[in-house]
């Protein structure tokens, strides 16, 4: 017990160093880095505009299950100090998903808006995909605090619930581009990540559901 | 009298102008030089672009002695992709579907012992030992463009002989009016063979006309070697004017038939991919425009793509075998 207590301690103050922020931050950059030396040493196989569009989708994925995992981590672990990284892993996001669709503008589309428009209207994925982008982009641009403030905590809270949308989106985007090889076992494996993490607050709203009758007012402040 | 002028038709130099062998041998020798001389930089490009065209051997596997071929448009002077990324950037569905997958995985593949059967509406039926059906031809350097449906493009110099040399010895009957080609489906050796991507084994189909066409590669090498596994070794098919899934790797059975023959991309997705299947700008994949291509190693990343020609440029060799046909319909 005594032994636990303590490691959890050690790992908060490893969390609340002020440190541990600019070290995510670089490890979150790292991917990018890999890529663009990647890029100009030519390490990127035989078609290097198809492995970085793939590429940067990955890791758009791989942050939004790292994003959605920070609050069942902080809860089940009881590490509160999680909390102080989540806006920047959602930022992140955003980040690889701007990515994402600039890689696809101008290495596959050549930055031209017609053939753009037209493959957008050929591939319903390449909508789905667009879309998400496009849900994202609010969300990413009231992550500053005085946006918070400006909005209120209610309605900013209403705002970020579209990441669950988001999710459903990018899935189906990945499901859909794999469809043509009937090559679904990454798609599972990401979809898996996010039905855990969706339900695990879905049980949580559940529970707090029932909670609420014995306890009216209380139940309303929590649930904030 | 009779006197001999120079204007008599009789222009016999007197024997003081005859140069004497010695003279005019060093003459033609100091022309030859000069001509050299002077030509010497076309020259060099010139026989550079042979050079280009005897493509470097990458050493990965044993050697074909091959001829360049004189089929018309069997050698292109574009630039050859480079041995590294034809051998590693691979559809072969058997091995996995990623296209890095074939090369990592291919080396189960057992190509010795190997035997390609003829079988169908043909007067002489046989089954050939690789080493047998090797020699039934000359080899043949092709160089030729490859345009997968996916929208990338490859330049590859194949080995092997026209398909048509085959479809002569064997002798197809009067009804024979297509060629289906069945490949390797050995789940011991392919591990992927089983999945639920496609039907195995992997079967394609020409028309027989198609098929007798000679730019229709029966194909045994590449870059002046035998096929890599990854490749489609030990025989596969390459006909240069259609999508790349319609050239079978590791062959093992011809067979001849009334009836067109039910492709594999076909019965996985008819609307996507037809029997046809020539490469075609003007008519789109379903899901993607087919009007461009990124030719690999070459199209640098913020190049925009090339366009695509008719039947991959092999218009003049293939164009009549179309003639009057819709090829939106006949996609």
């Amino acid at each position: 017990m005594a032994t636990g207590i303590a490691t959890r301690r050690s790992v908060a103050a490893l969390l609340l160093h002020p440190a541990a922020k600019p070290v995510l931050f670089v490890l979150a950059l790292l991917p990018f880095a890999w890529l663009f030396y990647g890029a100009f040493t030519n390490q990127l196989g035989a078609n290097p505009a198809e492995y970085l569009i793939r590429a940067t989708g990955d890791w758009t994925l791989r942050f939004l299950c790292i994003t959605l995992a920070v609050t069942p981590l902080r809860m089940i672990t009881g590490t509160p100090a999680l909390a102080r990284f989540r806006r920047m892993l959602g930022l992140f996001v955003y980040f690889y998903v701007v990515l994402h669709l600039l890689s696809y503008s101008w290495f596959d589309m050549g930055f031209d808006v017609a053939d753009i428009a037209k493959d957008i209207a050929k591939r319903p994925f390449i909508l789905v995909g667009f879309s998400g982008f496009l849900l994202l982009t609010p969300l990413a641009a009231t992550s500053f605090n005085r946006a918070v403030k400006a909005m209120g905590a209610r309605r900013w809270q209403a705002l970020h619930k579209l990441v669950y949308v988001i999710a459903g989106l990018a899935l189906l985007h990945f499901f859909w581009m794999r469809a043509g090889k009937n090559n679904f076992a990454e798609v599972f494996v990401y979809a898996g990540i996010i039905a855990v993490l969706l339900g695990w607050r879905l049980v949580q709203y559940a529970k707090k559901k029932r909670a609420v009758p014995a306890a009216t007012g209380a139940g309303t402040l929590s649930r904030r | 009298m009779l006197i001999k002028t120079h204007r008599d038709g009789f222009i016999h130099p007197v024997s003081s102008e005859i140069t004497p062998e010695a003279v005019y041998r060093n003459r033609r020798e100091l022309m030859r030089l000069m001509a050299g001389g002077v030509a010497g930089a076309a020259l060099a490009s010139w026989a550079g672009r042979q050079a280009l065209a005897q493509v470097a051997k990458p050493g990965k596997g044993a050697a074909i002695a091959a001829a360049k071929s004189a089929v018309p448009g069997a050698v292109t002077m574009e630039k050859v992709t480079e041995y590294k990324d034809a051998s590693t950037y691979n559809n072969f569905y058997e091995f996995g579907t990623d296209k890095s997958d074939p090369a990592k995985n291919a080396h189960t593949l057992k190509t010795a012992p190997w035997t390609v059967e003829i079988e169908g509406l043909v007067k002489k039926p046989a089954k050939y030992t690789l080493e047998d059906l090797m020699k039934l031809s000359a080899q043949e350097e092709r160089i030729y463009r490859l345009r997968c449906v996916e929208g990338w493009s490859m330049v590859i110099p194949w080995v092997g002989y026209s398909l048509s040399k085959l479809i002569e010895k064997v002798e197809p009957q009067g009804g024979a009016k297509y060629v289906e080609f069945i490949t390797q489906a050995d789940p011991k050796t392919m591990p992927y063979v089983g999945s639920r991507v496609l039907d195995w084994p992997y079967a394609e189909g020409l028309r027989l006309d198609e098929a007798m066409n000679p730019l229709t590669l029966l194909t045994f090498g590449m870059y002046g070697e035998v096929l890599p596994n990854q490749n489609g070794a030990p025989v596969r098919l390459v006909v240069p004017w259609k999508y790349g899934f319609k050239s079978g790797k590791s062959l093992v059975k011809i067979r001849f038939t009334d009836k067109e023959p039910k492709t594999a991309w076909n019965k996985a997705a008819a609307n996507e991919y037809g029997f046809y299947s020539n490469v075609n700008p003007e008519v789109d994949h379903p899901r993607w425009s087919q009007a461009t291509e990124r030719r690999i190693g070459e199209d640098g990343l913020f190049a925009k793509k090339r366009k695509t020609l008719m039947f991959n440029g092999y218009e003049a060799q293939v164009g009549q075998l179309y003639a009057g046909m819709d090829l939106k319909k006949n996609y």
